[in-house]
């Protein structure tokens, strides 16, 4: 048992967090308001080779671990929550191929993921399909080597701005979820385009669009693992994507419990600090409590993934306990602030409708409760 | 282009802090970095080579944990590194420090630049690189703030001064010294980083450059800093109030009597 960084790790993030500090924190704001995809904090992602973490350096990686990537993603969420998101979601692209990709989709399109070349991007969800994935009505016909793509995607990170995705389809929908098949699409494909980018509470600069297949040609090749495995595909991604948005929570939990206790310990109220009144001081043990905690969950959910262990519940845990303690620690974040807070000249009100996103999207929390139990109950019936 | 570097670890903070008895600096449990402005003389050297070709290599005088920084200037994109640490370098002033520089330099061979920050920020002194610059009989151009030209034969430099600019050329090889507005140092990748790690740091000693005893080190310094301390923070002035003149200059001669100036 050991809860230390290694000296290299230790030295890996300071050094992110030093270029955290220097180069988004202060922009963050700036970042969310101007309502533009960050190509800025992209590029420097890029430069900082952070788009290929734990992907093998034959691929243009880093060659680290997804604890690595994880601590790393804290750390960017933790300074601007858009460019921590943009991270994740890039993710969802890029581990797919990694994990199921034959040599020759590593070479065309994991290496220009990992190095940053090009953003990645992942479509599931539908209009019809969002926790009952298995209803996926994009279509996917035989026409000689090619699939003819049919459908829409909705909500999807990273739409529209990124070059390379990964899609799932259904290309023989009377075997329901066994007929799901995952495809890798470029930007610029015939009758791949994109539609309108949502207009959300929070996270304005991130663009959500949907995906529109119009007859799209996709040659076979560009299947992801095998034909009628799609679901399959889509499960193991969400898994990963679960730390993702778990560490997400934990980096915007942090900052949002960093400026309340700087600001506790500023702001004076019956002539001392309210940092001196035991209420405000509950409200930060509570909070500092919580955020600890679902750290230590994620930590263990990414370890276990780079241990090669099953880290399907742990990352359930992980992605359901830390975005309903990110709720919490925001809204009381906001509630020490008390009218400053609610004002939009603190980031503070930004954090709490940030929040919410971590208890929608890679599953409600109600499906994470789903995931944890089956796994729960299969554990206990073997 | 073949352009040498020369940098100094100093410790990550503007308030250095001061031994009271020794009056040196404490160094311990402060975290060291490359002093700021030889980050942008680095830079400057960097993007000379990815015009022009050649290599930027990039040399300390120095403790052997100052290593750490020449990891970091090849990590930023030097080819090629070199820490000339020896204890008969202990306790040198600028003008020993510069003395061990220009023997290393000589060691190198041809070179076409050396570029240093402009100051230290811990030391302040500013003198290393114009010292470096007149043991090697070289030109020099302190506080360049754009490298206007680069032919094979000249540089062209504008100088930040006190009160405007000065648009300087001169032949080559030349010592030039940064500011900070010279240029944005980059901040290298995790990938630069880990391979700057493994990388191979050339370790010179003072027979190595044949440098003489007698001129490094305490033995080859000249000066010696009697104290060493924070500047003072300048006193607000303080307005005596009162109704008439008189009042006032009775306040005033009360004050300056409690201070036994009278």
């Amino acid at each position: 048992m050991d809860f230390a960084f290694t000296e290299d790790q230790q030295e890996l993030f300071d050094y992110v967090r030093e270029f955290c500090d220097e180069k988004l924190k202060p922009y963050a704001t700036e970042v969310d308001q101007k309502r533009e995809y960050p190509w800025d904090q992209v590029n420097m992602m890029r430069e900082m080779d952070l788009m290929g973490i734990p992907v093998s350096e034959e691929y243009g990686g880093a060659g680290l671990g997804f604890l690595e990537w994880a601590v790393i993603g804290e750390l960017l969420s933790g300074a601007c929550t858009t460019t921590g998101a943009v991270y994740g979601a890039h993710m969802l692209a890029e581990y797919p191929i990694m994990f199921f990709g034959t040599d020759e989709q590593k070479e065309k399109y994991l290496t220009p993921l990992a190095t940053g070349e090009s953003v990645g991007a992942f479509g599931l969800t539908e209009p019809g399909a969002g926790s009952d994935a298995g209803s996926v009505r994009t279509s996917a016909v035989k026409d000689g080597d090619d699939y003819i793509l049919n459908g829409t995607k909705i909500f999807i990170t990273n739409g529209g701005d990124a070059e390379i995705y990964v899609v799932v389809a259904n290309s023989r929908p009377e075997r329901g979820m066994r007929g799901i098949t995952a495809f890798i699409l470029e930007k610029g494909m015939e009758g791949f385009e994109f539609g309108k980018n949502e207009e959300k509470m929070a996270y304005k600069s991130l663009s959500n669009r949907e995906l529109i297949f119009d007859n799209c040609r996709v040659p076979a090749e560009n299947i992801l693992h095998r034909e009628g495995r799609g679901f399959q595909v889509a499960m193991e991604t969400l898994r990963v994507g679960r730390i993702g948005m778990a560490i997400g929570a934990v980096g915007l939990s942090q900052a949002a419990y960093d400026a309340a206790v700087s600001y506790a310990l500023q702001r004076e109220q019956f002539g001392q600090r309210i940092a001196n009144f035991q209420l405000i001081q509950a409200h930060l043990a509570d909070m500092a409590t919580e955020l600890q905690a679902g750290r230590l969950l994620t930590y263990l959910a990414a370890w276990r993934k780079d241990q090669g262990l099953p880290f399907e519940k742990e990352a359930a845990m992980a992605k359901l306990k830390t975005s309903e303690v990110c709720a919490a620690v925001t809204s009381k974040s906001v509630q020490i602030h008390g009218g400053y807070g609610y004002c939009s000249d603190y980031p503070v009100e930004r954090y709490m409708r940030e929040s919410k996103l971590f208890e929608i999207v890679e599953g409600t929390s109600e499906i994470q409760r789903l995931v944890i139990a089956g796994q729960l109950l299969k554990e206990a019936q073997i | 282009m073949r352009i040498i570097v020369c940098i100094k670890q100093v410790p990550d903070t503007t308030e250095v802090k001061i031994n009271p008895e020794t009056g040196t600096l404490v160094r311990d449990g402060v975290p060291s970095i490359i002093n700021p402005f030889d980050e942008n003389a680095i830079e400057a050297g960097l993007q000379l080579v990815e015009e022009h070709g050649g290599e930027v290599i990039v040399i300390t005088m120095g403790p052997p944990q100052a290593e750490q920084a020449l990891r970091d200037a090849l990590a930023m994109g030097a080819n090629r590194a070199i820490l000339i640490s020896d204890r008969a370098f202990a306790g040198a002033d600028t003008l020993a420090t510069s003395y061990v520089l220009a023997q290393a330099v000589e060691r190198i061979g041809d070179f076409d630049l050396i570029f240093c920050g402009k100051q230290a920020f811990d030391g302040d002194t500013g003198q290393v690189g114009p010292g470096l610059a007149e043991h090697l009989g070289i030109p020099q151009i302190t506080y360049a703030i754009d490298i206007e030209e680069v032919t094979d034969r000249e540089i062209q430099v504008r100088r930040l001064l006190s009160d405007g600019f000065e648009v300087v050329r001169t032949r080559l090889p030349c010592l030039i010294t940064a500011v900070k507005q010279l240029n944005e140092p980059r901040m290298p990748g995790l990938k630069s980083r880990m391979k700057a790690k493994k990388a191979e740091v050339e370790q010179w000693t003072c027979d190595c450059i044949g440098a003489l005893a007698d001129r490094c080190g305490l033995d080859g310094s000249p000066t010696s800093v009697m104290r060493v301390f924070s500047p003072t923070r300048q006193v607000e002035g303080e307005r005596i109030e009162g109704e008439t003149a008189e009042e006032k200059v009775c306040r005033l001669i009360d004050k300056l009597r409690d201070a036994q100036v009278l």
